[in-house]
């Protein structure tokens, strides 16, 4: 296993030089200048020149694609063009908010829906089924940034339970901290729930008609022995996978809770940095991004050996 | 399946109360309400903090937060001493002598001396458009004393404190002169200044919030505040700016009292706020904006000017208005190049904006060679891109082969800097918003350059409006004004731009948010909370 987890890893360096590379020559070639948004909307062409000259963006691409390279490296993913802060900074500033509200995110899904989905599985085509089939299709079809709205609406401005945005660090205590992601953790995880809901319901109604489950309730097993003990574990191998999928799917579809609830994430940091052209800040989001699917992967790949004894790498 | 039945529902009751728990939890965060902090809702993000370097109005406001400036504006736009003492003008008018106030400090405690002014103005002389015409009128610069700075001029020049006073950015603000060094392209990395605010850099999350602290070394005015000018008295321990990019969520913020300012809020929730009895929707800029049409004087059809006259005669300003804001109290008609309202505006020469559609499509006619137009606009501001689809629908009335093209900001301001044919990426219309302190008078008026390339894009050239320009600049106060008619006249007659109207961007504050000054931006000093 060691040996398998040091091989991914290195094999993990050409996918990130790859990355780097690609996500260069696409800012390189993609329409904007920062220098024209740093100027501002009444500059003049000499004043936008005389940045873009400051910022080294007159350089030919050979010469901005080796100092990139050469600094990365060097483990510097260099200096934001409009704070003038490290990027590696500004990263560590928004990482504390994506990963509480992703792992609250993927805790709450995951307890939720997977005793949903076995229950569903177990009482199919009944009330119980019938009831995650409906929270399973409300949670697809019904968009996150409405749910996030009326979730505002009714706990935070109705009933006052919640605030309505912002994100306080873990730091100031787990009451304030925890009272901030609820709302996000709800409006974000419905979509999660209803996937994850799904596919345990199938994986289990699968399971559930082996021979060895006939056998175990021959043997008189209780029922909770025969879901939990026998059912779930083996149908954990594709629940695991869409659950990797989800926290990959997750650090992308976190952008919209982050800006409907004003959660400096992430995402935001993402997003605003694409729409002022900030580009190693860009290029420093996405390599961290594809460092995190890289590992993601690599966690579902070691979960598979752990549910199923035969699979070994 | 009773088993399941019931861990079913112990699982359900467990996540209720972890639910109903954090509720608990969190009543006595949300009820936090912070003493004597001002917590605001800013237009948008403080993604840099050089006032010099980025010249956009929210790195200019948290200027004014932190740096003070020589002279200030009242608000009827009177020049008025700040930082200064006063100044006094040599009996030839060449020499300006400015006397700094006694006991004014830098937030790392230095003094503040002369040569910290010296240092200043000149990076903000590099960059901005008056400064370089102040600076291209200017013999020297010095440091007198630690307390005393001289301009020696080439030529009498009436606007060099009103340029002192500058309110649109990039300001003239004061730092620390080992600062001010800084290559005036290049970003500085302190946020030093010795306005009434400190900036609290290690608790600055761009993108997300910007503080500010009271600076207790701060020495106002002994005089009533008005605009940027008068005694900078802060009543606040603490001022916050929390970046909350979605509307609705910044709405619903101010209604919760969990900010107590919000700039900017979206004109379509502001019914939802004026219902609310704690809330306040006054705005803080009684002007507001001006939407203008540019024109490619390059490049065909806007190269002839019969076309621009034409659209200039076919725009109705409350299609415009209507669609940008749509409630009336909130837009007026203003058929001038200045704002109206302001002794700029005199409206020579308006007539040509008839808003009759019919000659002005018989006009087109006859100069229009079916040339594709292309229209740029940025989806990101609404306001914007409204205004490009009503020129769009106006266009398409007349007969022109018209083309929106839709872009986000970052794109819209790099494709406005090509001179190109439209087939070869370049462009034929765009449209921009000008506050009152961007235009408050043809020193600063980017719409009214006619330099040709030189100038802001759409690139017309006009040596008559250069001239009077230059003539109103050097001109005396009483003679200003017959100038400006002529400018005003031969702007509606060569058709720079075309004015759409202007609009009220209104504010909406807390009923516990009290003393806010009028002014083109918005102001901390002055405000009490609770």
């Amino acid at each position: 296993m060691l040996a398998f987890i040091i091989r991914r890893l290195i094999g993990a360096i050409p996918v990130i030089a790859l990355v780097a590379l690609i996500i260069f020559c696409l800012l390189y070639f993609a329409p904007g200048d920062p220098a024209t948004i740093i100027a501002g909307d009444l500059a003049t062409p000499e004043e936008v020149q005389r940045i873009r000259v400051a910022l080294g963006l007159d350089q030919p691409f050979h010469v901005r694609l080796g100092i990139f390279l050469l600094n990365l490296v060097r483990g510097d993913l260099g200096t934001s063009i409009f704070s003038n802060l490290p990027v590696t900074y500004l990263i560590g500033q928004r990482l504390e908010p994506t990963f509480s509200l992703g792992a609250l995110t993927i805790l709450l899904s995951v307890v939720v829906a997977v005793p949903l989905g076995a229950l569903a599985a177990w009482r199919a085509r009944r009330a119980v089924d019938r009831m995650a089939l409906v929270i399973s299709v409300l949670g697809f079809s019904v968009p996150v940034f409405v749910v996030g709205y009326l979730l505002i609406w009714v706990f935070a401005i109705k009933l006052a339970w919640f605030p309505v945005q912002g994100y306080t660090p873990l730091s100031n205590g787990v009451g304030s901290w925890l009272s901030n992601l609820v709302l996000p953790t709800l409006s974000l995880g419905m979509v999660y729930i209803a996937l994850i809901t799904r596919i345990t319901r199938a994986s289990m109604l699968e399971v559930l008609s082996q021979d060895y489950i006939r056998t175990a309730r021959a043997k008189g097993l209780s029922d909770r022995a025969i879901i939990w003990r026998h059912a779930l574990r083996n149908a954990a191998v594709p629940i695991a996978t869409v659950v990797g999928i989800g926290v990959a799917l997750l650090l992308g579809g976190v952008v919209v809770t982050e800006t409907v609830f004003a959660i400096p994430g992430v995402g935001r940091l993402l997003v605003d940095a694409i729409l002022r052209r900030d580009y190693p800040m860009i290029q420093g989001v996405i390599l961290l991004l594809a460092s995190i699917y890289i590992i993601v992967n690599l966690c579902v790949d070691i979960s598979y050996a752990i549910f199923d004894p035969r699979i070994r790498y | 399946m009773a088993i399941s039945r019931r861990a079913f529902l112990a699982g359900s009751t467990i996540a209720a109360g972890t639910l109903v728990g954090s509720a608990g939890l969190s009543a006595p965060a949300v009820a936090q309400t912070k003493k004597n902090v001002l917590r605001v809702v800013p237009a948008s993000n403080l993604s840099g903090i050089d006032p010099v370097v980025t010249s956009g109005q929210p790195v200019r406001n948290h200027g004014y937060q932190i740096y003070d400036t020589l002279f200030g504006m009242n608000g009827r736009f009177e020049v008025r001493p700040q930082m200064a003492e006063g100044a006094e003008q040599s009996s030839d008018g060449l020499t300006w002598t400015i006397r700094l106030r006694d006991g004014l400090r830098f937030h790392d405690g230095e003094k503040v001396l002369a040569r910290d002014c010296v240092a200043s103005l000149k990076r903000w002389g590099a960059r901005d458009p008056l400064g370089q015409t102040i600076f291209g009128l200017t013999d020297e610069l010095r440091a007198v004393d630690d307390r005393t700075l001289e301009f020696r001029l080439k030529s009498r020049f009436g606007l060099l404190t009103k340029g002192l006073a500058k309110i649109g950015g990039p300001a003239p603000f004061i730092m620390p002169e080992r600062i001010a060094q800084t290559d005036p392209s290049v970003s500085i990395k302190e946020a030093i200044g010795s306005g009434p605010f400190r900036f609290l850099a290690d608790e600055w999350v761009p993108g997300s919030r910007a503080v500010y602290a009271k600076f207790d070394g701060y020495v106002p005015r002994n005089e009533a505040p008005d605009c940027t000018a008068g005694g900078k008295v802060v009543h606040v321990d603490r001022l916050e700016w929390h970046i909350i990019p979605d509307a609705a969520t910044a709405t619903a913020a101010l209604q919760r009292g969990e900010v107590d300012w919000y700039h900017g809020p979206d004109l379509t929730l502001l019914p939802l706020l004026k219902q609310d009895p704690a809330i306040n929707t006054e705005a803080y800029d009684d002007l507001g904006y001006m939407t203008v049409i540019r024109f490619n004087h390059l490049q065909p059809p806007f190269d002839r000017l019969e076309m621009r006259r034409a659209i200039q005669m076919a725009v109705n300003q409350v299609d415009y208005l209507q669609a940008q804001v749509g409630m009336p109290d909130l837009y007026t008609e203003c058929r001038s190049t200045f704002f109206c309202g302001t002794t700029m505006s005199t409206g020579a020469g308006s007539e040509a904006m008839a808003a009759n559609f019919e000659k002005a499509k018989a006009l087109l006619k006859s100069s229009y060679k079916g040339e594709k137009v292309a229209i740029l606009t940025a989806t990101d501001l609404s306001w914007l891109h409204a205004a490009s689809l009503v020129t769009e629908d106006l266009l398409k009335r007349m007969g022109v082969n018209v083309e929106v093209q839709a872009m986000d900001l970052g794109t819209f301001y790099k494709r406005r800097t090509s001179m190109e044919a439209v087939d070869k990426g370049g462009w034929s219309i765009f449209h921009a918003g000008f506050s009152v302190t961007d235009i408050l008078d043809p020193s600063t008026h980017l719409g009214l350059r006619a330099n040709g390339k030189q100038t802001w894009p759409g690139w017309p050239t006009d040596p008559v409006i250069e001239q009077l320009r230059d003539d109103w600049m050097s001109a005396d106060p009483q003679g200003q004004g017959a100038i400006v008619r002529k400018i005003e006249a031969r702007a509606f007659e060569t058709v720079p731009f075309v004015p759409l109207g202007q609009f009220q961007t209104p504010s909406a504050r807390r009923r516990t948010v009290t003393g806010m000054l009028k002014a083109p931006l918005p102001l901390a000093w002055n405000i009490k909370v609770g």
